[in-house]
């Protein structure tokens, strides 16, 4: 795992004789004219331009609405190595949930002396109010976004797990349409596993754990910060699929500890809030003040059982950067199972020998803050200037628990369109994993993510990462080739 | 549904066919001013368009020259105009982008697509020349056009629907009434002169505003006369911006809303009580009573539902 080894291609696999999965899109681009692939891309725009599909990029004043970067070739996986895929998945986002389930309990794992109780309880995501209490069938992570990457044929590795509010799926969804109306005959070329029900899994999985006096007609809301927000065009496209009431904080109120949303028709009661709107502003009267987004009162009704919250208040305790290094423990500790998919290997700035290891070797790992996302606070140290790594090597030495680092993996690539022409670039995979009352499930494919920059390993859409349709395909050809391809 | 999401809908039909009207306004005022003096071609008319849009008082503000560029540019793309054409498009684009949910695919496209190219005008920088104007405004027009049509052929017929319907004749009726009131003088029957007048073009302006000039001859198959010009923007119940026609729609749906809520409040009552004194009404005791009156009270009236409207329904 160091920076050296050859990098994988998923199109040309490690020795340049194209992978199976890519067989037929390989012949296709070969005989496809460059001027056809030059008019897709155009339209390709149009439709997300016109759809409005855009996000916005903070900071970045006079482009408040940006569209994201749309690469028109898919990337493709193997039914085979989707199966590897899920099951490592769903192992995961299990482990997860009895992790905080635990942590907001009994605190076995604790006393086990498997994660330290410092690691936790000082965890500014870890919430207080929520100990000693349940929630609603035990879940706390109903929708999580698991960042995977790959480096060779043989398996992937989780980069990071969103156990929060993870954003994105609306892309996953958007693009397969975009590609549907421009490329039929590829679909008609390739069998791709469907991914359209994600929505109707998502209101299943809400509605599964509604509380019990909902009777089995519960009402379902997606709550978001509103407009401004970077993710709302996403929130009211999910509301809209869902078929629910997109609400602001404003929209909703408490009254004896229910949750009523205000209507033309007078209040009507809500029980399960599927919030895209972080802890900290949830309730003003628990949490910070300030909050103008939030509802005076939710946390009481929250906690006295008459609504649920999805995902669960606190559930970020378990999706940090340091908490991600005992992943494989975790996963062993409750479910007494080997871990199907690895963790990128960590050094724990917090303890003195991989501090030290990390001090020296600062110019060729990347590190990153415990609490920081979306491609903020992070040094990636082969493409670092001298002044960055000092810059971080005062902020490591100052405070080393909040830092964790890993050697600067080779990502596998895959090919874009450019106006130039075809060329690999880095990608990740963030499939999304739902869990219910009724268990969990994981769409074939998910969101890839594409540095659109040569080189560059950031994908984040802040951070000018574009994004691509991911095809899950029957393993059409003879079970020998795939062998042999391995 | 959500009250905000209702009050949402209600303002984007408002904007959209406030728009709509600045846009022809315009149109019909270019073409009088053009005219020689002899024929009622006059800067004055410029003043009208202020006071007919409401921007009357923050034209006045700006201190600007009260001419034809300054009053276009003022009303189209002036952003510190808050009823500018630009201003009702962002607007409307804003609250549409808030309710997505509750609007159908063909009428934020519509929203956007006009949006977009106001956006791209914009960008660079410079004033639109004469020709670049027109065909802005015909693309407003052309807008409102395909979102009505959206709306239209694409809702459900539920509360959405019936509150955006509701906004937009609100608003109708606001911009015929004062169109009226800003011309009343004009349309007075002692005005008229046997053997042609010299406000035979003012007449024409205004029932171009209102996309109402071959309507009228259809309807009243005679030469044109003032009072059968205002007869036309009141009582008709045929012409689809007359007062009784905006408010024959309002009753329609407000009852719809308030079937499908099982209750009749003050707003159905305030807009049937505004209904029938329409249908009651002539034009003789309409310019007994005064013309301008009449339609004076009539704005207020229709503020009046406007407010019951937000009570009612928790705005």
């Amino acid at each position: 795992m160091d920076s050296r080894i050859t990098q994988f291609d998923e199109l040309a696999g490690a020795d340049g004789r194209t992978r199976a999965p890519y067989r037929k899109l390989s012949q296709w681009l070969a005989e496809t004219p460059p001027e056809l692939l030059a008019s897709r891309r155009e339209q390709a725009e149009l439709l997300f331009r016109r759809i409005g599909i855009t996000f916005a990029v903070y900071g970045a004043q006079e482009a408040t609405e940006r569209l994201i970067p749309f690469d028109i070739l898919p990337r493709i996986l193997a039914r085979s190595e989707w199966a590897t895929l899920e099951k490592g998945l769903i192992q995961r986002v299990t482990a997860l949930n009895a992790f905080l389930a635990d942590i907001y309990g009994a605190g076995e794992i604790l006393r086990a002396g498997i994660v330290p109780a410092d690691l936790v309880y000082r965890n500014p995501a870890y919430c207080p109010d929520m100990a000693g209490r349940r929630v609603p069938f035990d879940i706390y992570v109903h929708i999580a976004g698991v960042d995977i990457v790959r480096t060779d044929d043989q398996g992937f590795f989780v980069l990071e797990d969103n156990a929060r509010t993870p954003s994105g799926v609306s892309y996953m969804l958007e693009n397969r349409e975009v590609m549907m109306r421009l490329f039929p005959e590829l679909f008609a070329l390739h069998r791709v596993a469907p991914i359209e029900n994600y929505p109707d899994e998502l209101l299943g999985t809400l509605r599964s754990v509604a509380p019990p006096r909902a009777n089995g007609d519960p009402t379902v809301v997606l709550m978001t910060p509103g407009q401004y927000n970077s993710a709302f065009y996403e929130h009211s496209f999910l509301a809209d699929k869902l078929g629910v009431e997109l609400v602001e904080g404003r929209d909703l109120f408490v009254r004896d500890d229910v949750v009523y949303m205000r209507t033309t028709e007078g209040p009507r009661r809500v029980d399960v809030i599927y919030r895209r709107i972080d802890d900290d502003f949830l309730d003003p009267l628990c949490f910070r003040p300030d909050s103008a987004l939030g509802v005076a009162g939710l946390m009481g009704a929250y906690q006295a059982g008459n609504v649920t919250l999805a995902n669960a208040v606190g559930a970020g305790a378990a999706d940090d950067k340091a908490m991600y290094t005992y992943m494989p423990d975790i996963i062993k500790f409750y479910l007494g199972e080997a871990p199907l998919l690895q963790n990128v290997p960590t050094f724990r700035c917090r303890e003195q020998e991989a501090l030290a290891y990390v001090l020296d070797h600062l110019d060729e790992l990347v590190v990153k803050e415990v609490n920081g996302s979306g491609g903020y606070g992070m040094l990636v140290g082969p493409h670092a200037t001298r002044a960055q790594i000092e810059e971080f090597r005062a902020k490591l030495k100052a405070h080393p628990q909040n830092f964790i680092a890993q050697p600067t993996l080779a990502l596998s690539t895959c090919p874009i369109a450019m106006a130039s022409g075809v060329a690999p670039r880095h990608v990740d995979l963030r499939p999304f994993v739902l869990q219910g009352a009724n268990g969990a499930r994981v769409v074939p494919g998910g969101l890839t993510r594409v540095a659109m920059t040569e080189k560059s390993l950031v994908v984040n859409s802040s951070q000018g990462g574009g994004t691509k349709d991911t095809w899950v395909i029957d393993d059409a050809w003879s079970a020998e080739e795939a062998m042999g391809q391995a | 549904m959500l009250s905000r999401t209702a009050d949402n809908l209600y303002w984007l039909a408002r904007y959209m066919e406030r728009a709509d009207f600045l846009a022809r306004a315009i149109q019909a005022s270019r073409r009088l001013a053009a005219l020689p003096k002899a024929y009622g071609g006059d800067e004055t008319e410029w003043e009208s368009v202020l006071l007919s849009s409401g921007a009357a008082l923050s034209f006045d503000a700006s201190g600007r020259p009260v001419d034809e560029a300054n009053v276009i540019e003022f009303l189209t793309f002036a952003p510190e105009n808050p009823g500018s054409i630009r201003n009702c498009l962002e607007q409307a684009r804003a609250n549409a982008r808030a309710v997505r949910t509750a609007l159908t695919i063909e009428m934020w496209e519509s929203i956007n697509d006009a949006y977009l190219e106001m956006r791209a005008l914009e960008s660079r920088g410079v004033v639109p020349c004469a020709q670049e104007l027109a065909r802005f405004l015909e693309v407003i027009k052309q807008t409102s056009l395909t979102y009505d049509g959206g709306a239209y052929r694409t809702m459900l017929r539920n509360d959405a629907y019936w509150f955006s319907r509701v906004g937009l004749f609100i608003e109708r009726a606001d911009n015929t009434a004062r169109l009226l009131d800003v011309k009343y003088h004009v349309l007075l029957p002692e005005k008229e002169i046997v053997g042609g007048s010299l406000d035979y073009f003012q007449w024409s302006a205004i029932l171009r505003a209102v996309s109402a000039h071959t309507a009228y001859h259809w309807v009243y198959r005679t030469s044109m006369k003032p009072w059968l010009v205002a007869d036309l923007l009141i009582l008709r119940p045929e012409m689809p911006r007359s007062l009784i026609s905006c408010y024959e729609s309002i009753v329609r749906n407000l009852d719809n809303l308030a079937r499908a809520h099982g209750r009749q409040g003050s707003s159905q009552r305030h807009a049937r009580g505004v209904y029938g004194k329409l249908e009651k009404l002539n034009m003789e005791s309409v310019f007994q009573g005064g013309l301008h009156e009449f339609v004076q009270s009539f704005i207020s009236e229709n503020n009046r539902l406007a407010a019951l409207i937000s009570e009612q329904y928790l705005f």
